[in-house]
């Protein structure tokens, strides 16, 4: 430490603070005493006839206000209908009775809180008060008679006389829980099975006797969500995206079929993007390539779920084939698999392998291979 | 104490009334002795002197003070409002088409659970603001707890014989965050359900047993029809019932061990200086409540909150860009978003999903986990044993602040990084490098905040000390006879000096040497080294308050002092001038 600490160490040095200096006799207490409590000063409305009888008329003013504000809460309940509107600067058009309720409430509730507040701190008596605080520590005695209270219970119960009543009593209260937490968690859901590893995509579920899912593939149609047409190879152009699910999920676009349970289950599965690139603007590595492979034409469609923690990603760059999940910004690259290029997501959005059939219709060459969405313990 | 008194004030014609005796003033109507209902019940309970106790309690006053019943009150609106919701409210998964008066959405297939949610919004009187004020009480409850426990934190408040109470308090602080969660997931509205698909995402990233958890807690597959009236169940009655009966035991241990106070003048670690509770206290806490409640009235009439109706029904397949969580959710899901995808692992064929897991699963317990274990670190720290009931300022403990400021700018970090696509998109910037500051900065920028505060607070006492032994400027500028100028300062009054001395020497646990007395080498020696480490690493360098000697010592030689001050900071126990300050940390006796 320089002895230059403060600034104004070197004028400070030759001030003479002596004013009001105790001059020392070499016994200076170690430490500087509580002073005890500053003078107290009175307030304008303590000495002041005028001055209180002004705060009495404030008070009185601000629950006044209240009142008027509770009039103004009736008259914008009863007074307005629902569906009427005003247009408030700053807030365009509002529901009126919401508002004019809504400040009514308001001042009605301010008035006497600060109405309150405000009594308290003119008219009431201002000066502080002092208690004392003991120590938290019940006194020895009180503690050595309740272990004494314990004791005897102990003794009087033959508590401790009798270990078989101690373990068996301890025994039945350990236990008698269990079935309580079994029923609970026994009993909340079904197990996972092998539902996080299909998805519509495979077939319709149907369950089969070992409890398991059981789905038969049947290359279905690609079709938009949420309109159900079905997609012909031929319409898609180079940059176009769609969202896609499989054929027999939604209602088609007549509004016939789709599933009547679950669908809002199936579609968290299924839900697939689908976009067409120049076929040279993949990458030259294997996952390029492959992707390549399973699209069609440049085409490829991809899950929609991701694989972070399930969001759908929504957001497509056209312009750099990158696909970002809005939720935590994990960003896919479509020319290479759609692996991971940034963010807190590991894996690839899994690809959905897809052809065309007669009528030149896309619809899905094979189920996904990996199970969609987040990672879970039993994904292999 | 002198009672209010007009007449020792110092007008001439009070005076002359100085000898005068006052007569007591009449009865007035509220001072008749208990009688009618009051006196009903005290004849068969008998509650009369109990009340009399609690009426009667002092409470200290102070602004910081009023953070807690923000929180307080603020929860009482929320069950309030809360119970007004649940007459209108459907908490069911359960497929309807929607039919209400906004007409958007007319026709639209949704949750009856959204339906109603819509329903309250727009075709049940009044119905939008109770929700309006229910979401704003929400995020009002938790800054205001948490801002009291910031308070609470850097004031030293949880120190024995509190500890308890904080621990409580983190509790509560904890289940907020749930209970808010639980809330804002009810209305299946579009944003909601991706925040409950991330919910998913998150549990199925537990190891071993995420899935089988998902599907107990969802009854299924995502979303299943389970999730919005187990929420509702949890949202409404378990929760509120666990955290209204933590908030009564939070009140009571309050009343019991009396509220701390801040030092100064007249204050103690042995007394409350403040008002009682009647009439003093019943009026402005009771106030308060009101303005509380108003305030919030008015919030929620001018400030739309949650416009549900803009998001649309739940899809799965949907997402609306800058999808985020209420604010106090913002840290973790920052922290999901600075997290990289390379620490997801294989092992023995299974996914170890850290990059999620650790932002999802573990943050939030390992945070409240240090809090609440963090007094008792701190006490074993110090060794001190003592009840505290007198509050510390934050810079008289420069350590502990700058731990708490580290702590914060973690948190601030993790929340901004929640942030980090809107401000990419408001401030045109990649968002890319947003993310790599931010990935940085949550190691960084808490360490940085570590040094800066405990600067400043190492700073502000030297300043303390500056002003005790050399006064107050008073802007009088003095000529001497050699010409020399200077400005003249005037000395504190004892008060105001009293609240920059007032507190307690630090100095750190020094070792034994790893053996005792005898020469024997002493078992818990490498617990003591620890420990006197961590001592030095907290009070190693510290500023102690100006004592009487010293102030003497300025005021008799103002050429000398500057050694005095020298010596106003010690950076180590070993050398630092014990003659000056001979305080003995056990003895203290303020």
């Amino acid at each position: 430490m320089t002895t230059h600490e403060f600034p104004d160490a070197d004028s400070a040095g030759v001030v003479r603070l002596d004013e009001g200096h105790h001059p020392g006799d070499g016994k200076m207490p170690a430490e500087f005493e509580n002073p005890g409590l500053p003078p107290h000063v009175h307030r304008m409305a303590d000495h002041d006839d005028a001055g209180a009888k002004r705060a009495e008329r404030q008070v009185a003013g601000l629950f006044g206000l209240s009142m008027l504000g509770t009039i103004v809460a009736m008259v914008g309940y009863f007074a307005f209908s629902t569906e009427h509107r005003s247009w408030v600067p700053g807030l365009g058009h509002v529901s009126t009775t919401n508002l004019l309720l809504g400040i009514g409430i308001g001042l009605g509730l301010l008035g006497i809180g600060l109405g309150a507040v405000h009594w308290a701190k003119t008219l009431m008596p201002d000066e502080e008060v002092v208690e004392m605080r003991h120590p938290m520590r019940s006194s020895d005695e009180a503690r050595a008679g309740f272990a004494e209270v314990m004791r005897e219970g102990g003794e009087k119960s033959q508590l401790f006389r009798r270990p078989l009543l101690k373990l068996s009593l301890g025994g039945a209260m350990g236990l008698f829980s269990l079935p309580l937490l079994v029923q609970l968690l026994g009993s909340l859901g079904p197990l996972p099975r092998n539902n996080l590893d299909v998805t519509f995509w495979d077939g319709h579920p149907h369950e089969g006797e070992d409890g398991k899912q059981h789905r038969t593939f049947e290359h279905p149609r690609l079709v938009t969500d949420p309109e159900g047409i079905p997609i012909k190879a031929a319409d898609v152009t180079i940059g176009s995206v769609y969202h896609v699910l499989p054929a027999g999920l939604l209602p088609n676009a007549d509004g016939e079929g789709g599933l009547e349970h679950g669908q809002l289950e199936e579609k968290a599965k299924a839900a697939v993007l689908l976009m067409r690139l120049d076929p040279t603007e993949f990458q030259d590595t294997p996952g390029g390539k492959k992707a390549k492979e399973w699209g069609h034409d440049g085409i490829v469609a991809y899950s929609k779920i991701c694989t972070h923690v399930g969001c759908p990603v929504g957001l497509y760059e056209r312009t750099t084939h990158h696909l970002l999940c809005p939720c935590h910004q994990s960003t896919f690259d479509v020319t290479d698999d759609c692996k991971v290029i940034f963010g807190p997501a590991k894996r690839p959005l899994p690809q959905l392998k897809i052809t065309v059939d007669d009528e030149g219709y896309l619809i899905a060459a094979q189920p996904f291979q990996e199970a969609v969405g987040p990672s879970f313990w039993e994904r292999g | 104490m002198s009672t209010a008194d007009p007449i020792d004030s110092g007008r001439a014609a009070d005076r002359l009334r100085a000898g005068d005796s006052r007569r007591p003033a009449p009865a007035s109507g509220g001072s008749k002795s208990l009688g009618g209902v009051a006196g009903w019940v005290d004849d068969r309970l008998g509650p009369a002197k109990g009340v009399n106790y609690l009426m009667k309690k002092v409470f200290p006053d102070h602004w910081s003070f009023m953070l807690g019943e923000i929180a307080m009150y603020s929860m009482i609106i929320c069950l309030l409002t809360g119970t007004f919701l649940t007459f209108w409210f459907v908490p069911s998964a359960g497929h309807t088409t929607y039919d209400g008066s906004y007409i958007p959405l007319q026709g639209v297939q949704m949750s009856e659970a959204y339906a109603s949610s819509l329903d309250i919004s727009f075709d049940i009187k009044g119905g939008l603001l109770i929700r309006q004020m229910h979401h704003w009480a929400a995020l009002m409850f938790i800054v205001a707890l948490s801002a009291h426990m910031l308070r609470v934190f850097f004031t030293g408040a949880f120190r024995k014989p509190r500890e308890l109470n904080w621990i409580i308090g983190c509790i509560l602080s904890m289940l907020a965050l749930v209970e808010g969660f639980a809330g804002y997931s009810l209305p299946d509205d579009l944003l909601s359900g991706t925040g409950l698909r991330a919910a998913q995402g998150f549990i199925l990233s537990a190891p071993v047993i995420g899935s089988y958890m998902a599907y107990g807690l969802f009854g299924g597959d995502f979303p299943g029809e389970a999730i919005i009236p187990r929420l509702y169940g949890v949202h409404i009655l378990l929760l509120p019932a666990i955290l209204i009966g933590l908030f009564t035991a939070h009140i009571v241990m309050v009343a019991v061990q009396k509220h701390t106070q801040y030092p100064g003048p007249g204050r103690t670690n042995d007394n409350v200086v403040g008002f009682p509770v009647m009439p003093v206290y019943a009026a402005k806490a009771g106030g308060f409540f009101f303005i509380v409640f108003g305030f919030t009235a008015l919030l929620a009439a001018f400030v739309q909150i949650n416009s549900i109706w803009v998001y649309g029904p739940y899809d799965p397949s949907a997402v609306t860009a800058g999808s985020q969580p209420d604010w106090y959710m913002g840290f973790a899901d920052g922290a999901l978003r600075l997290l990289p995808g390379w620490l997801e692992f294989n092992i023995f064929g299974h996914p170890l999903s850290l990059n999620v897991a650790i932002g999802a699963l573990f943050l939030i317990p390992i945070m409240y986990g240090a809090m609440a274990a963090y007094p008792f670190i701190e006490a074993w720290v110090t060794g001190d044993k003592r009840e505290h009931h007198l509050l510390d300022r934050p810079r008289n403990q420069p350590t502990r602040t700058a731990l708490g400021v580290a702590a914060l700018t973690f948190y601030g970090v993790l929340m901004f990084a929640a942030g980090n696509d809107l401000m990419a998109i408001k401030l045109h910037m990649s968002i890319n490098d947003i993310t790599y500051f931010f990935r940085a900065g949550v190691f960084i920028l808490p360490v940085l905040a570590f040094w800066a505060t405990r600067r400043i607070c190492l700073s502000l006492q030297r300043s303390d000390r500056n002003m005790v032994l050399h006064g107050r400027e008073s802007g009088r500028i003095v000529r001497t006879a050699e010409g020399k100028f200077f400005e003249a300062h005037e000395p504190l009054d004892e008060y105001t000096r009293w609240k920059l001395v007032g507190y307690e020497r630090q100095a750190p646990l020094e070792l034994t040497g790893g053996v005792d007395a005898h020469g024997v080498a002493d078992r818990s020696s490498r617990g003591a080294k620890l420990r006197a480490r961590l001592s030095q690493f907290y009070f190693g360098t510290h500023v102690d308050p100006v004592t009487p000697t010293e102030l003497a010592a300025a005021h008799h030689d103002g050429h000398a002092h500057e050694a005095i001050e020298a010596a106003g900071e010690s950076t180590h126990a070993g050398s630092h001038l014990t003659a000056l300050s001979p305080a003995d940390r056990g003895e203290s006796s303020r």
